[in-house]
């Protein structure tokens, strides 16, 4: 008979509880409504977009938008581009964060802390712009494909989330038990705490990954040559710039066709490029979720 | 006698496993020693070093050209000094206000809306039971934070422009007239800010879940038996459990206060709203590289990490007086 844990909401409560709902519902839709907006927008004929008779689901399916995308050879290169900086560049990001990170993680390294302090200072103060473009410029690589990996090749932010986990995953005694059994301290790197640390290597691969598709930056500043352009600078050229080939338009008819077709290509070419991500982004959510959950934590 | 004996050892019984260092030469050597043994751990640290010194410190010391008459030539030291003239010239030039104001007019506003949207979100998902809905909205909302800045802007761009956007739909129902709200300068401070909320509120809100998930459940019963509503539980038990995370984050965004936004907000400039657009990070663009003064660059870019730095640390101090929590 007695349920003392089961105490009655209140009147007021399911009142608060419904304009709770209410409120995640519409920030869901607003979230949601432009996202599907776009994608609909991109399979839909050009008269139906530029009309603006597309609301919710495609108008005249059509694939014209996406044709259009990937007839563009500034487009397939930058995509190409973007995805040889984003393997390279993740791959030296990881293996410099671990390089790091794992030696700042033991108490017998000596210079731990003096290392530390170097590492806050540059997140609290930074050359700048013109600075740090000298110096890619005196190394003469301005211009290649390596000012795209090698001023980004460590952040010192996720240095320090990876140094967090390394502490508490991977105890001290591991590491003096290997060193009595005479194991080095690099056998001991690659044999034990690579293999132990899968989870924070896919967190660190996933950000630096994502920062590297969507990177836009480096390229207007470093790169000059278009046949080095990333897909994001591709994309700032096309979709901000507004700026297409004229070659492409010979008459009037077809520029008009072409008028249609570029606000069309617009949106196919947004969601081209967001694709990757957002595809991989189901399943990788859990581990991103748990990367900022590990960034929180107190270094 | 023996008291007078004793002390020592007592002091020493206090730490029994630190070893006993007689003077400083052997514990050099004992130091030396722990180096040896590791040496291959120094190895491993050098390459990430290497980066630090050359990608980090070398264009630190490269802002003494903010002091200097830089040209190629004579590279960096050698190149004749010239004190402050390139501060003075910032600081008197008509657009320092104007730049300044917008830098901080954007900021505030931001930190303003954007702070608090991801906590008034995580508060809201707090209150749900149900997994599969608390889970899809999580889901949706965090998902706007993989999308590009040059995309972001893109979806503006059309979602805003007066013949495709669908915004300028809604007010042709309502009988206004197609307006192009990227080129009104009053807009754009609103649109810069609300574009980020809707993008990165949701990836805000995890850390706070995080946080709220790990409050002691007895608080909530105890709070239940005692007759407290929903609201007063949020305001009693949530919210105050949120401040110290919520200190640490607001530090963490003040310390980015005057760089904030280079990125997004040169994309979105145009002719047109350019009067409340150009900041001082997009001034520093266009005045080192566009122009190549890379001294007056080097010296408004200097001026703003200062700014910043200041604002870092007495954020971080008053935060550690008026609450435990701080960076360091």
């Amino acid at each position: 008979m007695i349920k003392a844990s089961r105490i009655r909401e209140s009147y007021g409560d399911r009142l608060f509880l419904i304009g709770v709902y209410t409120f995640l519902i519409m920030v869901t839709i607003i979230v949601l409504f432009p996202l599907i907006f776009i994608i609909s927008s991109s399979f839909s004929s050009p008269q139906a977009v530029v009309s603006g008779k597309v609301w919710l689901l495609p108008v005249d399916f059509t694939l014209e938008g996406y044709k259009a995308v990937f007839r563009n050879p500034q487009i397939v290169f930058g995509y190409l581009n973007s995805l040889y900086y984003t393997v390279i560049g993740t791959a030296v990001n990881v293996a410099l964060t671990v390089m790091l990170a794992y030696p700042l993680a033991r108490k017998t390294f000596y210079g731990r802390n003096f290392i530390m302090v170097l590492l806050v200072i540059t997140m609290m103060f930074e050359g700048g712009l013109i600075p740090l473009y000298l110096v890619v410029k005196n190394l003469h690589i301005l211009d290649t494909r390596w000012a795209m990996i090698l001023p980004g090749a460590m952040a010192v932010f996720q240095v320090i989330v990876a140094r967090t986990f390394f502490q508490t995953t991977i105890p001290e005694e591991i590491a003096e038990a290997a060193e009595l059994d005479g194991c080095s301290d690099i056998r001991f790197i690659t044999s034990m705490v690579i293999p132990l640390s899968k989870p924070i290597l896919a967190v660190l691969t996933l950000m630096y990954a994502v920062g590297h598709w969507n990177a836009y930056f480096d390229a207007l500043i470093f790169l000059k040559s278009a046949e080095l352009f990333p897909l994001q600078i591709v994309l700032r050229n096309i979709l901000i710039l507004n700026s297409i080939d004229p070659t492409m338009v010979s008459n009037v008819d077809q520029m008009l066709a072409q008028q249609g077709l570029k606000d069309l290509l617009k949106y196919s070419l947004i969601v081209v490029a967001s694709a990757p991500v957002l595809i991989i982004y189901p399943f990788v959510q859990k581990h991103f979720v748990k990367g900022v959950m590990i960034g929180s934590l107190k270094g | 006698m023996q008291k007078r004996i004793r002390k020592p050892e007592t002091s020493l019984q206090g730490q029994p496993h630190e070893p006993a260092l007689p003077d400083s030469k052997s514990s050099l050597r004992f130091i030396g020693k722990k180096m040896k043994r590791h040496w291959q751990l120094y190895l491993v640290v050098f390459l990430p070093l290497l980066y630090l010194v050359i990608f980090k410190y070398i264009p630190m010391s490269g802002v003494v050209i903010a002091f200097k008459e830089y040209n190629v030539i004579q590279g960096i030291w050698g190149s004749p000094w010239v004190g402050l003239k390139y501060f003075d010239q910032f600081f008197e030039s008509p657009n320092f206000w104007l730049y300044l104001k917008n830098t901080l007019g954007i900021n505030m506003y931001g930190l303003l809306v954007g702070f608090p949207a991801p906590i008034l979100l995580a508060l809201a998902l707090n209150e749900i039971r149900n997994g599969f809905f608390k889970s899809s909205v999580q889901m949706i909302t965090y998902a706007p934070y993989f999308i590009s800045t040059v995309i972001m802007v893109s979806i503006l761009i059309v979602t805003l422009s007066p013949s495709v956007g669908i915004i300028s739909k809604f007010t042709q129902i309502l009988g206004i007239e197609n307006t192009n709200f990227m080129g009104i300068p009053s807009l754009f401070k609103s649109i810069y800010v609300w574009s980020d909320v809707w993008q990165f509120s949701g990836y805000g809100a995890i850390i706070y879940i995080a946080a709220l998930a790990g409050v002691n459940p007895e608080l909530y019963e105890s709070a239940k038996v005692d007759g407290a509503s929903r609201m007063q539980k949020i305001f009693n038990i949530d919210l105050p459990s949120l401040i110290p995370v919520s200190v640490i984050l607001l530090i963490l965004n003040l310390g980015n206060f005057m760089k904030v936004g280079f990125e997004k907000v040169y994309l979105m400039q145009n002719p047109l709203n350019i009067s409340t657009s150009e900041v001082i990070s997009t001034y520093v663009y266009k005045v080192g590289l566009l122009s190549s003064s890379f001294s007056f660059s080097t010296a408004i870019g200097f001026f703003n990490s200062i700014i910043n730095l200041i604002l870092l640390v007495s954020v971080n101090y008053i935060a550690k007086k008026l609450s435990s929590s701080s960076l360091w």
